[in-house]
């Protein structure tokens, strides 16, 4: 029988693509005036850890400033600027124990030193120096990915790694707005989903892949959702809200780490500077009244209201601590430039466990030739 | 007649595939309102419009799955994989799919698709942004791989690229990009898509290379005119196919000849060129084929690179062996 009720379709596709995406509400502690919108999460933290919070994210912003300032002066290679990005990456990075595993992107240089590595590594890193990826055995992560997406799969493996282990820790696993569109970060997600494996995937929506806007990446309202498909739970995060951004990720991982299965974090942040230390224009693809709202949104005028509300930071406190981390930061500088120089016979001898034979001939070689 | 640095020479190029034919696109990450990272697609979206020329979502193997889908819809993509190293993402689309379409087809459907890459060491980049990987393309049946080693062969190329109607993968030399500038015409005009070119005739020796070596060579050959060693430089341009008729008529006049590549000994293009010439004019040679080439590790760390790099001192330590032999 031929449904002649026109009004009535078998499907409205329309309706369900009004309604997609619909359920995600941005979490909040603090709104963008400091104000505490959620008492009881408020309440939960101690005053020592609100000031823990705000040196970290001090820290974060200054470390941004002198590596910006040292690579004006041409004594770091690429670096991927953070200022914006600071409750997004120290309130998420803060909810994860040592043993967990972290897997970075490029812009998560901040991440990999709180999670245990180091800021003189970080600079070899962006220098280009195999010293800046030789961890200590013991510290869980990977080197910040460059191929955007391959972290995503390879974090799921871990996860699964970790639960074959029976352990009770969890992988941990960065991307951006724009990495959300690449194959592997969805293979990633459905495999964690598929094994059930201890995965907390964090998407930095900070409005820009380079010049990309978030909205030509895809049609979904919510990067959050994205998760949907592979069976996860996600949530979406006010990414300037250090508190929601840490509470949010502290209740990510212990529901992956009790064996519940993946979860997906998407924070809602900002990149106020370039792409990348190496000179991309903003100014090509968005103006500056696009990004006042942000600024006005900063993540430690937010915090920092609430702590001089409670007398607990002064302006003296923070530019007092702003001189140590920059005189740590030149001093770790002055470590990586005592580094020796990499040789073709380190690259040679790091390419394989027992060197091939065409690569022994080489070592011989270049040994002869750089021993002069 | 202007000059114009390489990069200069590819907008100039692109812009005039656009304006040729409606059907052309360009698209892929950062190209449109950017101009694409290194300002390659500079101007062109807003002469020719979002419809032509737009950013896509960024994934590399979607991007050049999307190509694929154009053509067959009778659309002409020149697709930006925004550095060589991210073609790792998209293998299967390259060397599993568009170049095997024609085949599958059974000769009745092309695959117009000119796929635009920049590659190459020397300018300290973070890590997958420098390889040489022309060989894992170049052992692709169906599919042609070029690269220009100046801005002049850089416009006349693209073009070219374009208007063939198999897909062709073009390497855009980085270090070049803006440190290479040359008398470029204005109107247009073609280079061949699979000639080698004689870039300085001599009569001693010849060295064979291709992007960036063949101005380490050129450098060589200036040096050694000075004592009165006449070295003959050739530049592949095509990396697949090889021009080998060029190279033996050459090799026919010097009796002597030295392989040049920015990329590991191990990377297959040297390795080609050589097997040619040892399978069909080894008796022209007076002494054994020399080679040079990078070591066999993994592309180095961007501090390292510079002693890692093929440069000038080592093609001339090569051509004086081979000619001393
Ligand atoms: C596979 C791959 N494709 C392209 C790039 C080049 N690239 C580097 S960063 C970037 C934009 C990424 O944007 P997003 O994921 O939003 O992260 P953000 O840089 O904003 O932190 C692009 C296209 C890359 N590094 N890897
Ligand atoms: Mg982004």
């Amino acid at each position: 029988m031929a449904n002649n009720d026109s009004s009535k379709p078998i499907v409205d596709f329309a309706a369900i693509k009004e309604n997609l995406g619909s359920e995600y509400k941005m979490v909040q502690v603090l709104d963008g005036s400091a104000k505490v919108v959620n008492q009881e999460v408020f309440d939960s933290f101690s005053d020592e850890q609100l000031v823990d919070f705000m040196k970290k994210m001090v820290w974060e912003r200054a470390l941004h400033e002198q590596t910006m300032s040292f690579s004006r002066q041409g004594r770091l290679g690429f670096y991927a600027p953070t200022a914006g990005e600071e409750a997004s990456e120290m309130g998420s990075v803060s909810a994860f124990e040592p043993q967990d595993f972290l897997f970075p992107a490029y812009r998560d240089l901040p991440q990999l030193i709180q999670h245990g590595g180091s800021v003189e590594k970080g600079f070899l890193w962006s220098r280009g120096h195999v010293k800046g990826n030789q961890y200590d055995p013991k510290y869980r992560a990977w080197m910040p990915q460059i191929i955007i997406g391959a972290q995503f799969v390879e974090a799921a493996g871990a996860a699964l790694g970790i639960k074959k282990n029976g352990e009770n820790n969890v992988a941990f696993v960065y991307t951006g707005d724009g990495g959300t569109s690449q194959g592997d970060t969805y293979e990633g997600l459905n495999f964690a989903g598929a094994f059930q494996a201890p995965l907390v995937a964090i998407i930095q929506n900070n409005g820009f892949a380079i010049s990309v806007p978030r909205k030509k990446q895809t049609a979904a309202t919510t990067l959050a959702q994205k998760a949907v498909a592979a069976g996860m739970p996600s949530v979406q995060v006010d990414g300037m809200d250090i508190l929601a951004v840490y509470s949010v990720a502290k209740a990510a991982r212990e529901y992956a780490a009790a064996g519940n299965g993946p979860v997906l974090i998407e924070t809602l942040t900002y990149r106020y500077g370039a792409h990348s230390s190496a000179g991309d224009d903003p100014s090509r693809y968005r103006t500056k009244e696009e990004e006042k709202p942000w600024h006005d949104n900063d993540p430690l005028i937010r915090l920092r209201k609430v702590l001089e509300d409670k007398g607990l930071w002064s302006d003296q406190q923070e530019s007092d601590y702003v001189d140590e981390c920059k005189t740590q930061f030149k001093a770790d500088l002055k470590a990586a430039d005592a580094e020796p120089k990499q040789t073709n016979v380190e690259m040679l001898k790091n390419t394989f466990e027992v060197p091939t034979p065409n690569i022994k001939a080489q070592i011989a070689e270049f040994e002869a030739k750089e021993s002069k | 007649m202007a000059t114009k640095t390489y990069i200069q020479a590819i907008t100039d190029g692109l812009d005039q595939v656009l304006s040729d034919d409606d059907k052309t696109l360009i698209f892929g990450e950062d190209v449109g309102k950017n101009g694409g990272v290194f300002r390659t697609t500079q101007g062109l979206q807003d002469k020719y419009g979002e419809d032509r020329v737009f950013d896509t979502p960024l994934a590399e193997s979607g991007i050049l799955g999307l190509a694929m889908g154009l053509a067959a819809t009778g659309w002409r993509p020149l697709p930006e994989i925004q550095f060589m190293g991210f073609t790792f993402e998209a293998v299967d689309s390259i060397a599993g799919q568009m170049s095997r379409t024609r085949f599958r087809f059974g000769g009745e459907k092309n695959m117009p698709i000119t796929i635009r890459t920049p590659f190459g060491g020397g300018t300290h980049t973070a890590e997958m942004h420098s390889d040489n990987l022309e060989s894992f393309f170049t052992d692709v049946p169906g599919l042609r791989v070029v690269t220009p080693s100046n801005p002049y062969d850089a416009k006349g190329l693209i073009i070219s690229a374009v208007e063939n109607n198999d897909p062709v993968l073009f390497m855009e030399n980085l270090k070049l990009y803006r440190s290479m500038k040359a008398e470029v015409p204005d109107d247009k005009y073609t280079v061949p898509l699979d000639t080698a070119k004689v870039v300085r005739e001599g009569t001693d020796i010849t060295v064979v290379a291709y992007s960036a070596e063949v101005n380490e060579a050129l450098k060589v050959a200036d040096k050694l005119a000075k004592e009165n060693i006449s070295v003959e430089v050739i530049d592949l341009v095509s990396l697949s196919p090889i021009d080998t008729d060029t190279i033996f008529k050459s090799i026919d006049k010097t009796h002597h000849v030295v392989m040049v590549q920015e990329a590991q000994r191990m990377a297959g293009v040297g390795a080609t060129v050589v097997s040619d010439i040892a399978e069909n004019d080894i008796l022209s040679l007076d002494a054994p084929i020399g080679r040079v080439a990078a070591p066999d590790s993994i592309y180095p760390f961007a501090l390292a690179e510079d002693d890692w790099i093929p440069d000038a001192a080592e093609i001339e330590a090569k051509v004086r062996e081979i000619l001393t032999y």
